[in-house]
C-alpha cells in the first residue's frame, strides 16, 4: 500500500504543525477537534484549550476520509440560520449520528463514528477558492479556482490546471503559479504566494493528493473551511517527523481489521519478508496461503473465476523468505480463523497453498512452518474437514513437497501436493473437481 | 519493420535502442551491496553459459571492511573488487555499464539518483521495496532525460538468457534449465511480479521454445521503465518473435501497449492477461497484491483492461489458468509458418555444486575438524550444555553465574551446594589489593595508554607457578600425601626431601591467633554443605603440625580453595581419576583466573578514570649493578 487517505483534521494539523517552514507569510489558527463522540466534545470543551467551543458558531461534520458532505446533507452548520450552531447542538447532533446507520449516496453504508468540529466562518461565498495538486505520472497537477466549494465539479471549466516539472526550480515554479491564476481572483500576488507555498508544502511533505476545497484569505489569514488528503506511506521513513503520528482510518462502510488482520499486520511492519492477510468472508469454504504478491491475486483472481468469489475466504500472502517462525505464525493465524467453524452445508474446506516457482525464497524452511502449524492444529483441521491442495517450486522445492506430504499423511490430513511441472493455478480446477 | 515514432516524449525507447537486448555476453554490472547469494547465482549462471568474463565486476559496500570479495567462477575461485564508493567502482571498472542496486528503501533513491549521473553507467537495476513515490517518480524522470535504462524500483530484475541474467532472476540454477532459460528462446517476456516471471518463463518453457529476453518492471506504481518501453526494444530486436505481456489491476501500462499496436509500433504477436479480476468484486479497500495494483476508476480494472487488450487484437485467454494453451497456440502458428525455428539445445556445462548443498542433501559427507560438546549456536537460540540462553539468564530462571560455568566447564548442573561453593571461590579470589604482580603489570599497562585487553592480558600472564598457583599445587599435594597414606608429620618430610614448599600453607600476615576469616568462611560452608571434606581434614592434620613450627604456617585461602575443591568433586561423585584430570588441566587455576580477572578489571578501570601518567620507576628504587664488561673482539 503506498498512497493512504488521511483525515481531514490531521492533514490539518500536519498542515499547521509545519506552518512556519512552508507559509511563513501567512497566518492559520488551527483551531478544530477531533472526536467520537458528544461526550468528548464536551470534555474538550472544559479542558481550556478549546475554549472557542464555548464561543464561537460552530461547524460539525463526519471526518472519515468519504467526501462530498455536504451533498450527503452530513454538514452541521445551522439550526435555523447559518452560524447558529452552538455546543450543545454539536453535541445532540454528533449523539444522533451516532445513533444510526448511515447510508451514503454511494451506497457505503455504516456508523458514524469520528466528526470533526470547527469554527464557523462568516465570509463572502464569493471568494471562496479551490486549490488541489495531484502526483500524476510525469509531472505534478496544480489545479486553482476562484470558484471554489461543492459546486467546484458542475463549475470544472473554471478550474485553471498546470502541470508542474518534476525537477522545477523555485523560481520558476513560482512564475508558472502566478501567470496561471485564475480570473476573478482580487489580490492575485497573494492567491500565487499561496498557491506556491501550498503546492509546495504538498512536494515536500510527500503528499500524494491535497485539496483545499473551499478556502478562504483574509488578508494574511487563512481559513481552510474543508481539506481531503492523501499521504505516501512509503515516504513515512522520511516524514515522521514531519507529520507526527497519522493515523489510516478503514474506508467507511468497510469491516475494520480483525485483531488476526492486525496480528499479521503488526508481524508485516517489524518484518523484512511480506505478510499481509485480509478476511473476505469468514464462512467462505476456500482459504489461501499463497507464497508472493503477484501469485496470491492470480490464485484469487481464478478461485473467483471457477469456484466463486463468494467461496473465497481470504485474501493474503507471505513472500520475500519470511523465517519459519513467521510463517508457521502466519499459517496459525489462518489455521485458527479456518477450523473455527465447519462449512454452514456441511462440505469439506479447502486449503490452497500455493506460490510460483520462487527466485530466493527457501521453500523447504517456510513449508516447516506450515508444517509446524499443521501438527498444532491437525485435529481441529479434520474436525471441520479440510483438503489440502498444494502448488510450489523455487529453492529446495523437492524437500519442502516431500515434507508437507509425508506431514499430511502422518497427521492424517487428505492433502495433493504438486512442482512445478503442474501450472501454477491448476490445484484450483483440482480442487474444484474433486469436490 | 515500420516504427513510426510517437512526438510523445515518454514513449521514448531508452538505451539500448538497437534492435538488441540491454544486456551481450560481455555485459559486466557493479553490484551495489556485498549480497553474497544473489551475486554467487550470477556467476554460476555465467558458468551454465559457458561465459568468460564474470558478469560482476565489482561489489560496492560503503560499510564494509574487505577489499575483495572471494566467489566461485566454474571451480575456481575468483576475487571481486569491493568498493566504498560507488563513482571509484565506476572509474576503475570502466567496461562494466549496469549497476545493479540491492540497498535497501531507505538509501536506494540517494545511489539511484547519483549513480544516474555517472556517464559510464548506462543501465541500472533497482529492486528495494517501498521506495517513497515521488522519488521513484523522479527517478524514471530523470532516466529518460539521460537516455538511461531503469528497471525498478521492487524488482528481480531481468535476464536475457544465454547472455546475463541480474541476480536471483530466475531462481536456482536447477530452475533456469527447467525453465531453458540458459539459452535463448523466441518470446519477450514483461511482467510486473518477479515471482509471476519466474512462473511464465517456467510455462513458456514448457509450451514453448522458451524466452528470448525478459524484463520484470516491478510492482510500484512508478516503474522505472514500463511494459512499453520494453515491448518496444523487444519489437525491434529480431530474436524476439513474439510478446508476453503479464499486466495487473490499477495504472494504464496496457493500454500505452494497446495504442503502440493501434498504431503499428507493435507488429509482433502479443499475448497479455492481466492479473486481479478479483479486485472487480470488492468496493474499495482490499489491496490486492502490489503497492501499484489498484484501481482508481473502471478503466483501471483488470477486466477492462483484458477486454481493451481483447479487442486490439492482444491474444487474451479467459483465465490466467487458460494461458499455457494460448502460448502453445501462438508459438505452434510462428512455428509452422516458419518464424521460428527449432533450437539446438547447447550441451550444458555441468555445474560444480557447492559442498554445503551437497551435505544438505547427502550426497556427499565430510569429516570435521573440530568437535564441541558444550554450547550450540546453529539452532533458533544459542544454548549452554543444552540450555537456551535465555532460560539461564534472567534472575527468574534461578540460575546463577555458579550454574552457567557448571554448564560450560563440566557439562552438568551442580547442585545448589557446590554452584553457591564455586561463585564463593570466585568472590573470594576476585582481588588482592594493587600491589600483587598481576594487578601492578595490569596498572602499568594501562597506564601506558593501553586498551583493556591488553592490559588485563599482561597481568594475566603473571599467573603461573608463583602467582596464583598455588590452588592447583596444594590440590595436587595434598591429594597427593592423602593418597600415599602419608600422615601429616610425614607429608611435610616428604615435601622437605622434594625440596618443595607446600603449597596452600602460610600467610605474610595472618596466624593461628589471627586467623584469616576468608579461610573460617570457606570451612564453615564446607562443614555445613559438602558431603564430605576429607582432604581439607587431612589438610588440616598437616596445618596443625606446621603450625607448631611457626604460627604463620596456617592453610591459606589458595590452600583453603585447592582442597576443597577436591572434595567438592568427590562430593559429587567423581572418580579420583577425573579429579586428577580437572587438577592436570588446570581447571582449579581458571577458578582463579576467572575470578582475578575481575580485579584486574578494576584497576585498569581505575587507572583510566584516574588518567594517570605513565609510570616510570624510579632510579633509587633499583639497585645498579652494571660494570664494563670485556670485549672480547678487542682481546683478538
Amino acid at each position: 500500500m503506498a498512497q493512504r487517505a488521511i483525515r481531514e483534521f490531521e492533514g490539518k494539523r500536519v498542515m499547521h504543525d509545519d506552518w512556519s517552514r512552508h507559509f511563513g507569510q501567512f497566518q492559520y489558527s488551527f483551531e478544530a477537534a477531533s472526536v467520537a463522540s458528544g461526550d468528548e466534545l464536551r470534555t474538550l470543551a472544559t479542558d481550556g484549550d478549546h475554549d472557542w467551543l464555548n464561543q464561537s458558531p460552530l461547524v460539525v461534520k463526519p471526518d472519515m476520509i468519504f467526501g462530498k458532505r455536504g451533498l450527503n446533507d452530513l454538514v452541521l452548520y445551522k439550526i435555523n440560520d447559518p452560524g447558529d450552531v452552538k455546543l450543545d447542538d454539536a453535541v445532540r447532533w454528533i449523539d444522533d449520528q451516532r445513533a444510526r446507520t448511515t447510508t451514503l449516496l454511494g451506497g457505503q453504508s455504516g456508523i458514524l463514528s469520528r466528526f470533526i468540529v470547527e469554527p464557523f466562518v462568516a465570509h463572502d461565498s464569493a471568494a471562496e477558492y479551490y486549490l488541489a495538486a495531484v502526483m500524476a505520472d510525469g509531472a505534478d497537477i496544480l489545479s486553482m479556482s476562484a470558484q471554489g466549494g461543492v459546486t467546484i465539479e458542475d463549475d470544472w471549466d473554471q478550474v485553471r490546471q498546470i502541470e508542474i516539472p518534476v525537477f522545477v526550480r523555485d523560481d520558476e515554479l513560482a512564475d508558472m503559479i502566478t501567470v496561471a491564476v485564475p480570473d476573478g481572483i482580487p489580490d492575485r500576488d497573494r492567491f500565487a504566494l499561496f498557491a506556491t507555498d501550498f503546492y509546495r508544502f504538498f512536494r515536500d511533505q510527500h503528499f500524494s493528493y491535497l485539496e483545499i476545497n473551499p478556502f478562504y484569505l483574509d488578508g494574511e489569514q487563512v481559513y481552510l473551511l474543508d481539506l481531503v488528503a492523501k499521504v505516501d506511506d512509503t515516504a513515512g521513513f522520511l516524514m515522521d517527523k514531519r507529520w507526527g503520528p497519522l493515523y489510516y482510518p478503514t474506508p467507511f462502510g468497510m469491516k475494520a481489521p480483525g485483531p488476526e488482520e492486525k496480528q499479521i499486520k503488526a508481524m508485516d511492519e517489524k518484518s523484512g519478508a511480506s505478510l499481509k492477510l485480509t478476511i473476505l468472508n469468514p464462512q467462505g469454504r476456500v482459504w489461501t496461503l499463497v507464497a508472493g504478491g503477484g501469485a496470491s491475486v492470480v490464485y484469487a483472481d481464478t478461485i473467483a473465476d471457477l469456484i466463486g468469489v463468494e467461496e473465497l475466504a481470504n485474501y493474503g500472502e507471505y513472500s520475500g523468505n519470511p523465517s519459519k517462525q513467521e510463517t508457521r505464525i502466519y499459517t496459525e493465524t489462518l489455521l485458527d480463523l479456518m477450523t473455527r467453524s465447519p462449512d454452514p452445508q456441511g462440505r469439506e474446506k479447502l486449503l490452497i497453498i500455493g506460490g510460483a516457482i520462487a527466485n530466493f525464497t527457501d521453500v523447504a524452511r517456510t513449508f516447516t512452518g506450515i508444517i509446524q502449524a499443521f501438527r498444532k492444529y491437525h485435529e481441529k483441521m479434520k474436525a471441520v474437514g479440510v483438503r489440502i491442495y498444494v502448488r510450489r517450486g523455487g529453492p529446495n522445492y523437492e524437500v519442502g513437497l516431500r515434507n508437507i506430504q509425508k506431514a499430511g499423511n502422518e497427521l492424517g490430513l487428505p492433502i495433493e501436493v504438486h512442482g512445478p511441472e503442474t501450472h501454477m493455478t491448476d490445484i484450483v480446477r483440482m480442487a474444484l473437481n474433486a469436490t | 519493420m515500420s516504427t513510426k515514432q510517437k512526438s510523445d516524449a515518454a514513449d521514448k525507447i531508452p538505451f539500448p535502442s538497437r534492435g538488441s537486448s540491454p544486456f551481450g555476453r560481455d555485459t559486466q554490472a557493479i553490484f551495489w551491496n556485498n549480497h553474497q547469494t544473489a551475486i554467487q547465482r550470477m556467476l554460476d549462471y555465467d558458468t551454465l553459459i559457458g561465459r568468460d568474463l564474470p558478469s560482476v565486476a565489482a561489489i560496492v559496500s560503503p560499510t564494509g571492511s574487505s577489499r575483495f570479495g572471494k566467489f566461485f567462477f566454474g571451480t575456481s575461485e575468483i576475487l571481486i573488487p569491493i568498493y566504498k564508493c560507488t563513482s571509484h567502482a565506476v572509474a576503475e571498472q570502466g567496461h562494466a555499464d549496469v549497476l545493479l542496486n540491492f540497498a535497501s528503501f531507505r538509501r536506494a533513491y540517494r545511489i539511484t539518483s547519483e549513480v544516474l549521473e555517472i556517464p559510464g553507467i548506462r543501465t541500472i537495476m533497482i529492486t528495494a521495496e517501498g521506495i517513497p513515490e515521488r522519488h521513484a517518480r523522479a527517478l524514471k524522470i530523470r532516466a529518460r532525460e539521460l537516455d538511461k535504462l531503469l528497471i525498478g524500483p521492487s524488482t528481480v530484475g531481468a535476464i536475457t538468457p544465454g547472455s546475463f541474467k541480474i541476480a536471483n532472476i530466475g531462481g536456482t540454477i536447477e530452475n533456469i534449465i527447467a525453465s531453458k532459460l540458459h539459452r535463448a528462446g523466441s518470446c519477450g517476456l514483461v511482467t510486473r511480479s518477479g515471482g509471476l516471471f519466474n512462473e511464465l518463463a517456467h510455462t513458456i518453457a514448457l509450451n514453448a521454445d522458451g524466452i528470448s529476453e525478459g524484463v520484470a518492471i516491478g510492482g510500484d506504481r512508478f516503474a522505472g521503465s514500463g511494459f512499453l518501453e520494453h515491448m518496444l526494444r523487444m519489437q525491434d530486436n529480431p530474436a524476439v518473435k513474439y510478446l508476453l505481456m503479464l499486466g495487473e489491476v490499477g495504472g494504464s501500462e496496457e493500454y500505452r501497449v494497446i495504442e503502440a499496436m493501434q498504431d503499428g509500433r507493435i507488429s509482433k504477436p502479443v499475448i497479455g492477461w492481466c492479473v486481479g479480476t478479483i479486485a472487480a468484486h470488492f468496493s474499495t479497500g482490499v489491496q490486492f497484491g502490489h503497492a501499484g495494483a489498484s484501481a482508481s476508476n473502471d478503466r483501471e480494472m483488470a477486466s477492462t483492461k483484458n477486454e481493451a487488450m481483447r479487442a486490439a487484437g492482444i491474444r487474451v485467454p479467459r483465465s490466467f489458468n487458460d494461458l499455457p494453451e494460448i502460448i502453445k497456440g501462438v508459438y505452434s502458428e510462428l512455428h509452422a509458418e516458419g518464424v521460428i525455428d527449432d533450437i539446438a539445445e547447447p550441451v550444458i556445462t555441468p555445474l560444480p555444486e557447492d559442498c554445503q548443498t551437497a551435505l544438505n542433501s547427502g550426497r556427499v559427507r565430510k569429516g570435521t575438524h573440530f568437535t564441541c560438546t558444550i554450547s550450540d549456536d546453529r539452532g533458533d537460540e544459542a544454548t549452554y550444555a543444552g540450555y537456551p540462553i535465555s532460560s539461564v539468564a534472567t534472575p527468574d530462571t534461578g540460575f546463577g553465574i555458579g550454574d552457567v560455568i557448571t554448564l560450560l566447564w563440566f557439562r552438568q548442573r551442580y547442585p545448589k551446594w557446590a554452584s553457591e561453593f564455586l561463585e564463593t571461590v570466585i568472590k573470594t579470589v576476585a582481588d588482592h589489593g594493587p600491589a600483587v604482580s598481576g594487578a601492578h603489570n595490569a596498572r602499568v599497562t594501562a597506564r601506558a595508554g593501553k586498551d583493556v585487553i591488553s592490559s588485563l592480558v599482561t597481568g594475566l600472564l603473571t599467573i603461573g607457578p608463583r602467582f596464583g598457583g598455588a590452588i592447583d599445587g596444594a590440590a595436587q599435594y595434598f591429594k597427593l600425601g592423602a593418597e600415599k597414606g602419608l600422615g601429616a608429620e610425614d607429608f611435610i618430610d616428604y615435601m622437605a626431601e622434594q625440596g618443595v614448599m607446600i603449597p596452600g600453607i602460610g600467610h605474610r600476615i595472618k596466624s593461628i591467633r589471627n586467623p584469616d576469616l576468608r579461610v573460617k568462611g570457606l570451612k564453615q560452608y564446607a562443614e555445613n554443605h559438602f558431603p564430605v571434606t576429607r582432604l581439607l581434614d587431612y589438610a588440616l592434620e598437616v596445618e596443625r603440625q606446621t603450625t607448631r613450627k611457626k604460627d604463620n604456617l596456617i592453610l591459606n585461602v589458595d590452600g583453603a580453595v585447592g582442597v576443597l575443591m577436591v572434595d567438592m568433586w568427590r562430593g559429587l561423585g567423581y572418580s579420583e581419576e577425573e579429579i586428577d584430570h580437572f587438577i592436570d588441566s588446570g581447571t582449579l587455576n581458571a577458578f582463579f583466573v576467572l575470578g582475578r580477572s575481575i580485579g584486574f578489571i578494576g584497576h585498569i578501570l581505575d587507572e583510566k578514570r584516574l588518567n594517570m601518567p605513565m609510570y616510570r620507576h624510579p632510579f633509587n628504587d633499583i639497585l645498579y649493578d652494571v660494570s664494563v664488561v670485556r670485549d672480547e673482539r678487542q682481546d683478538h
